[in-house]
């Protein structure tokens, strides 16, 4: 038997073999078991602040550690720092590129990044007396999607080449590619102990990577189109996933596969963005319907929308 | 490209995707009973936490709107 043939062979009974081990796993599946859970109370959501300046699409956001700053992203090109206490601009960063897709604060609250079809991930200080572009990470050969930081030395990105990277912002080079996905990446999401992050792709997959040995530790499968969203559950140990297929799906790592899906007939658009409430039980996801739905994690139940937008919801930060 | 050049990277990329595989393969896996006692345990441990959930009393919410002050 030629080489090729060998390893079709050893890569059909691997797979065989994971699906058995995760059906041996399946006793159960999320919604079951929390079928006694007292329902999520219904709280009362209350928009307490629209934060008005962009001039086009709004991309992205991200919170700041301080859960009081944050930074939007526009295809008006440009950042904007916003203070959501008093709902005021803090900062305006003008972009080079006007085709931004993601933006990111760091933990320390010292530097902000953006990117997109310009393939670059641009790093801006915004400590200094005028806010300075600080690097311009350039080797992706596809959009960035998405970028996170570790710290003011580290940030992760994703891009539609199908690679994630990990960059040292001091010499400005990739330090580790992480190399699997066969689609482009669409977004990613940092572990809370930063050792590890999940990336979702246009091959329908997410993947658990290992930051520092660039390896990926666990493929997990069941959507049927591209991911767009992903976000890591509190605890660590589940992440949830939107897709295009019009699902939100939540995969526990140490099970190794889905544990619950969270979809409704009546939904026929694609998920584009999501994110957890403090605990872990509502996840709220926008959809291309331009509508938010609240899903309780737990039972798999739609809880609740917030329907007050005109235009699709691109992000979700909670 | 030559098609034996073609041939080695094909056999390169299934070398890969064997690696890849055997690596998923050998995890180790809990039972999905256990995971989801976990999650639930987590959420109810985190709850009273989590201001979308419980929400949150107006003296300590910043985003509530303040009264107008008179000065007097």
């Amino acid at each position: 038997m030629g080489e090729m043939e060998q390893m079709k062979k050893e890569a059909e009974a691997l797979k065989t073999q994971i699906e058995a081990a995760r059906k041996a796993a399946h006793d159960t599946d999320m919604a079951s078991a929390a079928s006694g859970v007292a329902p999520a109370p219904r709280v009362q959501l209350k928009t307490r602040r629209t934060l008005k300046g962009h001039l086009a699409k709004i991309y992205a956001m991200h919170w700041c550690t301080d859960n009081r700053l944050m930074v939007s992203a526009s295809q008006d090109g440009k950042l904007l720092i916003w203070d959501s206490h008093t709902g005021n601009k803090v900062n305006a960063v003008p972009l080079k590129s006007s085709w931004v897709m993601t933006c990111a604060y760091a933990p320390s609250g010292n530097l902000v990044a953006s990117g997109g079809l310009d393939n670059m991930c641009t790093v801006y200080n915004l400590k200094t007396p005028v806010i300075k572009t600080v690097k311009e990470l350039d080797a992706h050969t596809g959009y960035l999607s998405c970028a996170r930081f570790l710290s003011d030395t580290e940030i992760l990105t994703s891009s539609g080449d199908t690679t994630c990277a990990l960059w040292d912002l001091e010499t400005g080079k990739q330090k580790t590619v992480f190399l699997n996905h066969v689609g482009d990446c669409m977004c990613l999401s940092l572990s809370p102990d930063m050792n590890s992050f999940v990336s979702g792709a246009c091959d329908s997959l997410a993947k658990l990577w290992d930051i520092r040995d660039g390896q990926c530790k666990q493929t997990f499968q069941g959507h049927t189109s591209d991911i767009n969203a992903i976000s890591f559950y509190p605890s660590a140990n589940a992440i949830i996933t939107g897709s295009d297929d019009c699902t939100c799906k939540m995969y526990d790592i140490r099970a190794d596969q889905e544990v619950i899906c969270y979809q409704d007939a009546a939904l026929n658009s694609g998920v584009t963005s999501l994110d957890l409430s403090a605990s872990g039980r509502l996840i709220f996801a926008g959809y291309d319907d331009f509508n938010c739905n609240i899903w309780d994690s737990l039972k798999g139940e739609k809880v609740g929308e917030l329907k007050e937008k005109k235009k699709s919801l691109s992000w979700r930060e909670c | 490209m030559s098609s034996k050049m073609q041939s080695s990277n094909n056999i390169a990329q299934a070398r890969r995707t064997v690696q890849q595989l055997r690596i998923e393969a050998n995890i180790e896996r809990i039972k999905v009973s256990k995971a989801s006692a976990d999650l639930m345990h987590y959420c109810n441990e985190h709850a009273k936490y989590d201001p979308l959930l419980m929400g949150i009393p107006a003296s300590e919410n910043p985003f509530k709107d303040k009264k107008p002050c008179t000065i007097l």
